[in-house]
C-alpha cells in the first residue's frame, strides 16, 4: 500500500525539489503515533513509553520559545529519579581537576553569575522516521526539537573553580538516570574541552523562566548551544576533567556518523578514520505553517511561516520557491533571539490562482552553508537537514 | 498480568540501583506511568511471542518493536539482539536469541 508521502510524491510528478511532509509534520512514521501525557507535561506525541520518548506536535512550534510543557522528552534509560532540589549535588572531579569540588544547587546559583542563551535544544535523530531507506532507531518526526530561553552559570567557571590542568582533553559528564540492568552502559558523554569551555556552554536550571520541568532535566543540566541534544546531559551529577579520551558506549559506539560526511565541529579525540561522533546542528529550516495539504482561500491572504537555524553562525536568510525550486526568494525574517536560537520567516503566498502550489523552504547560514536537497544517508539516521516542501491547495 | 511478572526483576534491580547512588535520589519514576497504559502494546500472536515479550520488557516497553519494523529485515533484527545481549547485557542464551531472531524476523520486519 502507498503511503501519504508516496502518494504525494506521486502527484508532484518528480518535478518537486525537497521532500514534501504530511501535515502532522511526521512524516509517514505514524504507525504508534499517539498523543500522550507525561506527568506534568502536555499531551505530546508518544515514540515510545518506555523509556519515554516524546515529541512536540508541529503546533506547539509555533511559538517563539518552545512551551516547557510541549518540550520533546527524549532518554535513553529507564530508571529516572525524582530529584529533591534541596538535597542534589554537583561532583566535579577528575585526573586533570586540580581539586574536587561538591556543589548544592544553591552554591551553583549564588557562587557563579547567572547568564541566559537562548538556544535551539535538537536530538540529533530529530527527523530519523523521515529517512529513505528506513533506519532503526526511535522514529522520530519533526517535534524533537525546540528553542528555550536557558538559564545558569558558565560551565567554564565551574570548571576553572575545580581548576583545570593543562593535560585536560575530555570533559565528562554523568546524569543521575540510569539502567535497568548494571551491565547496560550508564548513560555517559564527554565533550572536547575546548567545547567545554566555551563561554556558551552553561549547567542550567531555569527554562523559559521556570524550574527545569523533570522530563528536560531537573534540577540542573548541561546546556551545549549549537550541539545536537545528546550532550545536553540531563539530571546532571558528575562532571569529570580528564587527560584521555572516554571510551563508553555512548561515545565510542552510539552517536557517531561517518568521518568527513558532515560539516560542523571535529572531536578528535573521539575520531577514527571510519567514525566520528555527530557534534554541530547542520543549518536546517521547518515549516510551521500552513500544513501540507491545506486548503488555502483564492485571492485571500496567506502567509508561510516557520523556522530556521543552524549550529550557532547564525542564520544569514530564508528563501522560498513556489515553483520546484526554480526561483528563490528571500522570506521576511523576524526577531534575532541570538545566534543559537531559532529565527522565524514569514513569507506571503501568491494565493491568485487556482490549483496546487508547491512550497519548497532553504535556509541558508552565516557561515555559508545551505540546505542540501539530498540526504547524506549514515547509519543511525542523523543530520536530516535536507529542504522540505509543503503542497498546498487553492480554490 | 504477564508484562506484570516480566517486569518484577526490573524493579528489584532498579531499586538496587537508586539505592547505591547516594543520598539525593528521590524515588524513580514508575518505570511505566500508570495512565500512559503501556500495557496495551501487545506484539502478534505467534510463536516466540512469549519469549520475546517477557525478555525485551525487561529494559524497554514494546512499542520499539513494531515502530521499527519498516526499517528491519533479518540481518538488522539479528544486529539488534546482539546489540542488546552483548552491549546492554540483555540475559539470553543463544536458542533464546535464536528464537526471539525468528519471531522478530517472521512478525516485523518491514510490516509495524
Amino acid at each position: 500500500m502507498a503511503t501519504r508521502r508516496e502518494l504525494l510524491l506521486a502527484a508532484t510528478g518528480g518535478c518537486l525539489i525537497g521532500r514534501v511532509w504530511a501535515s502532522d509534520g511526521a512524516g509517514t512514521v505514524a504507525q504508534v503515533e499517539a498523543l500522550a501525557a507525561l506527568p506534568g507535561k502536555k499531551p505530546l506525541i508518544r515514540r515510545s513509553f518506555r523509556p519515554p520518548n516524546f515529541e512536540t506536535p508541529l503546533a506547539d512550534l509555533a511559538a517563539p520559545l518552545t512551551d516547557n510543557g510541549a518540550f520533546f522528552v527524549r532518554y535513553h534509560l529507564t530508571v529516572i529519579p525524582r530529584i529533591d532540589p534541596d538535597s542534589w549535588r554537583l561532583q566535579v572531579s577528575g585526573a586533570s581537576a586540580r581539586r574536587a569540588l561538591t556543589l548544592s544547587l544553591a552554591e551553583l546559583r549564588s557562587g557563579f553569575e547567572q547568564v541566559e542563551v537562548v538556544a535551539v535544544n535538537q536530538c540529533a535523530g530529530n527527523r530519523r522516521g523521515l529517512f529513505t531507506p528506513r533506519v532503526p532507531g526511535v522514529q522520530w518526526g519533526g517535534g524533537a526539537m525546540g528553542n528555550a530561553r536557558w538559564r545558569g552559570v558558565r560551565l567554564r567557571e565551574v570548571l576553572q573553580r575545580a581548576g583545570v590542568a593543562a593535560d585536560a582533553l575530555e570533559v565528562v559528564f554523568g546524569g543521575a538516570d540510569a539502567p535497568v540492568l548494571p551491565a547496560t552502559p550508564a548513560f555517559v558523554k564527554s565533550l572536547p574541552v575546548e567545547r567545554a569551555l566555551d563561554e556558551s556552554t552553561l549547567v542550567a536550571f531555569e527554562m523559559n523562566g521556570r524550574p527545569l520541568p523533570h522530563w528536560n532535566g531537573a534540577p540542573a543540566r548541561l546546556v551545549v548551544p549549537g550541539w545536537v541534544g545528546t550532550y545536553w546531559m540531563k539530571h546532571l551529577a558528575s562532571i569529570r576533567i580528564e587527560p584521555r579520551a572516554f571510551d563508553g558506549f555512548w561515545m565510542k559506539t552510539a552517536y557517531r556518523v561517518p568521518t568527513g560526511a558532515f560539516p560542523g565541529a571535529r572531536f578528535t579525540s573521539q575520531e577514527t578514520a571510519e567514525t566520528t561522533p555527530v557534534t554541530e546542528l547542520l543549518v536546517n529550516s521547518l515549516i510551521v505553517s500552513p500544513g501540507s495539504g491545506a486548503r488555502l482561500s483564492r485571492g485571500a491572504h496567506a502567509e508561510l511561516a516557520g523556522k530556521a537555524w543552524d549550529g550557532g553562525a547564525g542564520i544569514e536568510g530564508v528563501e522560498v520557491s513556489v515553483d520546484g525550486g526554480q526561483r528563490w526568494r528571500d522570506a521576511t525574517l523576524q526577531r534575532d533571539l541570538g545566534r543559537f536560537a531559532w529565527r522565524e520567516f514569514r513569507f506571503v503566498l501568491d494565493t491568485s490562482r487556482a490549483g496546487r502550489l508547491d512550497v519548497a523552504v532553504r535556509a541558508r547560514s552565516r557561515n555559508g552553508a545551505k540546505q542540501p536537497d539530498k540526504l547524506t544517508p549514515n547509519p543511525s539516521g542523523y543530520h536530516d537537514n535536507i529542504v522540505q516542501a509543503v503542497s498546498l491547495e487553492i480554490a | 498480568m504477564k508484562v506484570a511478572l516480566a517486569r518484577l526483576p526490573a524493579l528489584a534491580t532498579a531499586a538496587l540501583v537508586l539505592g547505591g547512588a547516594g543520598g539525593w535520589l528521590g524515588a524513580a519514576e514508575p518505570l511505566v506511568p500508570a495512565q500512559l497504559k503501556e500495557e496495551t502494546v501487545r506484539l502478534k500472536d505467534a510463536p516466540g511471542r512469549e519469549l520475546t515479550e517477557g525478555r525485551c520488557n525487561i529494559c524497554h516497553s514494546l512499542d520499539y518493536i513494531p515502530s521499527n519494523a519498516p526499517a528491519m529485515n533479518r540481518a538488522v533484527w539479528q544486529k539488534e539482539v546482539q546489540k542488546m545481549r552483548d552491549r546492554f547485557g540483555g540475559p539470553l542464551t543463544d536458542e533464546e536469541a535464536r528464537q526471539i531472531l525468528d519471531y522478530l524476523d517472521g512478525n516485523y520486519s518491514g510490516k509495524p
